[in-house]
Formats: C-alpha cells, sequence, structure tokens
C-alpha cells in the first residue's frame, strides 16, 4: 500500500500543483488581456512592470485587499461556501494529470474518470453560487450553467468514450504510452483506429469551450446582458476564487485535450520526448482558446443548444457507432 | 502501538468519518426546512457514499456515484427547485403538523424495533470471498457477460422513460388543429 514517503511526495506535489494553478490562472490572464489588445490594435497593461508582466500580482493584491461583501438577502453559508467547492476540485483535478512520465503526483487507472466526475461538481457549485446570491441576474446565469453543461457533457462523454474504446485504459499515463514516436502515432492522426479522429477532437475542442464557459458559450456571465450572471453579487477573493477556477479548468481542459489527442509529452517527430512538449502543446491550445474567444461573438442561447443537440451528439454518437465497427473489423 | 494497530485505528477512523459524513448529509436532507440545503445534504451524503465505497476498494464505483448522483441526480433536483416557485417552500407548522410528526415517529420507531429484532434473530452469513479483484476489466466482463440480460432490460426501460418523458411533454404542446 502506502508509505509515509508516497504521501509527503502526493502533499508536496499538491502544494506544487496549488501553485501552478494559480500562477497559470494570473498569468493566463495577462495573456488573455495582451491577447485580445493585440487582436485589437491596443496595447494592453503596460504600466506595472516590463510590458506589464508584474499585473497579475498586482491584481492579486487588490482582490485580496478588497472587502468581501454579503448583500442583505444572500443565503450567508452556501453563498461562502460556492467559490470553495469550486476551487477545490478544479485543483485536485490536477493531481492525475502527467507532465511527463515521471512527473505526475499520483498515477491513477482511472484518471480521467475522475477529472470527469469532479468536473461534474463545478456545475453544482456554480448553480448554489447563482441561487444563493438572491438576484435575479445570478439565476439566470446559474439555469444557463445546468442547461448548457447537460447538453455539452453528453457529446464530450461520448467522444470520450469512443477514445477510451481505442486506447482500452483510462490510465493517462498508458494513453499517452500509447501515442508515443511521433506525431504520426497520436491519436489525432490514429485513422486506422477510426477515421474519424481529427472530427473527434474538434467537437471535443468545442465542448470543452462549453464546459468551461468560455466565449462564444460564455452564458453564465454574459456582461453584456447579465452583468457577471452567477458571480454578480461576488466581490474581492470570492469574486477571484471563480476567476481561478475558470483558468485552472481551461487548464485542465487543455491538457486533457493534449493527453486524449495531441500525444502528451511525446515529440512531433520523435526527439526528446518530455515536459517541455507537453507545455508547449498544452499552452499552444490555451492560446487558442483566447484566441476564440476575441474572434467569435457570443452565440445565442437556442443556438447553443441547437450545436449540441442537433449536430454534436449525433456526429458523437456516428463516431462513438464507427469506432466500434472499426475494432471489429481491423483487429 | 505496532504498525498493524495504527493501521487499524486509521482505517476506522476513516470509516467512521464516511460514515458521519453519509449520515450528517442525510440528516440534513431529512431535517432541513430549505429544500436548497436539503438538495446540498444529499449531495454531501452522496459523497460520503462515494467515500465508502472507496474505502472499500471499488474506485470506479465511487467515481461513478459522484458523476453519476452529484453530478446529474442532485443538479436536476437542484434545477427543479429553482425553476418551481419558492415561496412555499418555507411552509409553517400548523396541527396537522405536529399529528403527522407523532404517526411517524411512530411508524419509523416501529420499524426500527423490528429491524432490531430481525437483526438479533438472523445468523450471519460469513462474508462471501470476492468474486474478482472488481477492475474495470472484470466489472466489464460481469455486466456484458454473466448480468447482461440485466443490463439490456436496464437500458429499455431507460428508453422507455425517454419515450415517457417525449410523450408527456409532447402532449402539452400540441395546438388543436380543428
Amino acid at each position: 500500500m502506502y508509505s509515509l514517503g508516497d504521501i509527503v511526495r502526493l502533499l508536496l506535489y499538491l502544494v506544487g500543483l496549488i501553485g501552478f494553478g494559480a500562477f497559470n490562472a494570473a498569468y493566463l490572464s495577462l495573456l488573455e488581456r495582451k491577447q485580445s489588445a493585440w487582436m485589437q490594435l491596443r496595447r494592453g497593461p503596460t504600466e506595472v512592470g516590463p510590458w506589464g508582466l508584474i499585473q497579475p500580482v498586482a491584481d492579486g493584491l487588490k482582490l485580496l485587499s478588497k472587502q468581501i461583501l454579503l448583500p442583505r438577502d444572500v443565503n450567508v453559508p452556501l453563498f461562502l461556501l460556492a467559490p470553495i467547492m469550486v476551487v477545490v476540485p478544479a485543483i485536485v483535478s490536477l493531481v492525475t494529470i502527467p507532465f511527463s512520465e515521471t512527473l505526475v503526483a499520483h498515477r491513477y487507472n482511472l484518471g480521467l474518470l475522475m477529472i470527469f466526475s469532479f468536473g461534474a461538481i463545478n456545475i453544482f457549485a456554480l448553480l448554489i453560487a447563482g441561487w444563493a446570491s438572491a438576484n435575479k441576474y445570478a439565476s439566470i446565469g446559474a439555469v444557463r450553467v445546468v442547461a448548457q453543461n447537460i447538453a455539452y457533457e453528453v457529446p464530450m462523454l461520448l467522444v470520450v468514450i469512443a477514445l477510451v474504446m481505442v486506447t482500452s485504459s483510462f490510465d493517462l499515463v498508458e494513453i499517452v504510452k500509447q501515442q508515443g514516436g511521433g506525431c504520426w502515432h497520436w491519436n489525432l492522426l490514429k485513422l486506422g483506429a477510426n477515421p474519424m479522429m481529427p472530427a473527434s477532437f474538434l467537437i471535443f475542442f468545442i465542448c470543452m469551450l462549453a464546459e468551461t464557459n468560455r466565449a462564444p458559450f460564455d452564458m453564465v456571465e454574459a456582461e453584456s446582458e447579465l452583468i457577471a450572471g452567477a458571480f454578480t453579487e461576488y466581490s474581492g477573493m470570492g469574486f477571484g476564487l471563480f476567476f481561478i477556477a475558470e483558468y485552472v479548468n481551461i487548464l485542465i481542459g487543455c491538457s486533457l485535450a493534449t493527453i486524449l489527442f495531441l500525444g502528451g509529452w511525446d515529440c512531433p517527430f520523435g526527439l526528446f520526448p518530455g515536459p517541455h512538449w507537453f507545455l508547449i502543446k498544452m499552452y499552444a491550445l490555451c492560446f487558442t482558446v483566447v484566441w476564440v474567444r476575441w474572434s467569435f461573438p457570443r452565440t445565442q442561447f437556442y443556438g447553443l443548444l441547437n450545436l449540441s443537440w442537433k449536430i454534436l451528439i449525433p456526429l458523437a454518437l456516428v463516431n462513438l457507432l464507427l469506432t466500434a465497427v472499426m475494432l471489429k473489423l481491423v483487429p | 502501538m505496532t504498525p498493524q494497530e495504527i493501521n487499524a485505528l486509521l482505517s476506522a477512523a476513516c470509516f467512521a468519518g464516511l460514515a458521519g459524513l453519509t449520515l450528517l448529509g442525510a440528516l440534513l436532507a431529512a431535517l432541513c426546512r430549505r429544500l436548497i440545503y436539503s438538495v446540498s445534504g444529499l449531495a454531501l451524503s452522496f459523497i460520503g457514499l462515494a467515500g465508502l465505497y472507496l474505502y472499500l476498494n471499488a474506485p470506479f464505483l465511487a467515481l461513478m456515484q459522484i458523476l453519476v448522483y452529484v453530478g446529474a441526480v442532485c443538479i436536476v433536483i437542484l434545477f427543479a427547485i429553482m425553476l418551481a416557485d419558492t415561496q412555499d417552500e418555507q411552509s409553517g407548522r400548523d396541527r396537522r403538523a405536529t399529528l403527522t410528526a407523532i404517526a411517524s415517529f411512530l411508524a419509523a420507531s416501529m420499524l426500527a424495533v423490528a429491524l432490531f429484532l430481525m437483526i438479533r434473530g438472523t445468523t450471519w452469513m460469513a462474508p462471501a470471498a470476492p468474486q474478482n479483484t472488481g477492475s474495470l476489466q472484470d466489472l466489464g466482463h460481469a455486466l456484458l457477460g454473466r448480468f447482461g440480460f440485466a443490463f439490456e432490460l436496464i437500458s429499455v426501460v431507460l428508453l422507455l422513460a425517454i419515450l415517457g418523458a417525449l410523450v408527456v411533454a409532447r402532449n402539452g404542446r400540441d395546438t388543436p388543429r380543428d
């Protein structure tokens, strides 16, 4: 079983992952601001530090020093519990993500499943946040979260099930190991296993955008119509935790896409595999996520649900059937 | 203390904590007057139950418990509560409420006594030896092999439930043509 050393190692990894998550939340927000400025021919933050590099630290200090307001009608215990319930599963999910073959906090043979089941708590927490705020905007945002997340969880899980049928493992390390040795072995290009692999990657990426509530699917927040949606009544670090959780969820989504489809730490041409390749691919995907946000306008809610139920789910079902047929035909 | 004793103590503490969490959640769900607290208690209870599965060395079941019960069942209940009118959730006590309370207490205590007597009177079998290691592969083989028929029947029931929901939803939407 577990020795004391294992437990200490796991705890140290957890501390490191909290740091990693917080660091990424801070600097992905800077990336977001810089990139949007660049795309809109502005300059973005420039004042704090060279090129605004210390801006996230200043933002963090500002959030920490702000008072946490409790509006009159708020349901206090649930209102205070919701940000914690959002951020803890997000951070804990990072534990099973393998950055390289050895650089993984806890190699777990059900890692993929664990990330999905912890992701489910996120929706619950957002719903609680919206309800406890006792605010019309927050309630509408929370109700939208549920409709959206249920709609997009279905195609995402269908695509992942098809992938698991090919890899026949939930172990993220094992899934990456099967893709070793150059980009033609990656699941993205494993057309022999399923000719629809690139399409299923696209479905996974779209669902990931919707599950992390990112534009063009950011119905939860929808600044122009709902102020800040489910987060309207939160101030200071209460809001900050939602913010961190959003970016950590993006991080997890991009890591999963990297691991499942892009070969994890494997090098595209078979040279020097290692964590740097994992980080390069993951941040390229993060860049794409931000890129999508500033390129597409927010969809309408009906369009959002129609995309899932009428296009993505049928496609994912076809993908699943095709995978099963291919597995039987091509031994 | 020897390592074995420490292990046994830690194990007992884990079990007590998880069982306590489950019970606390169940009590919250049953006793709270606000529906939203009840659902949160239910979610807590489900998470405690998932912990118990993990304690019993069934990690797949534990994760499915969280994914299905917290991630789907609790959210659907919460969704229904939010869409429903929230005014009448704090109904005041009236005379019938006390009568109901007495009746339910009587019924529950009778059930408790009966269960207690049954537990005392039964000769318990020795715990069955595990059939397999409980891994994902074993579970898959068992579900689609030995229990394949039950598995398929359950899927038929679920399909019928979806069709039934469609029929019910469709009925209200039809506009009279003639």
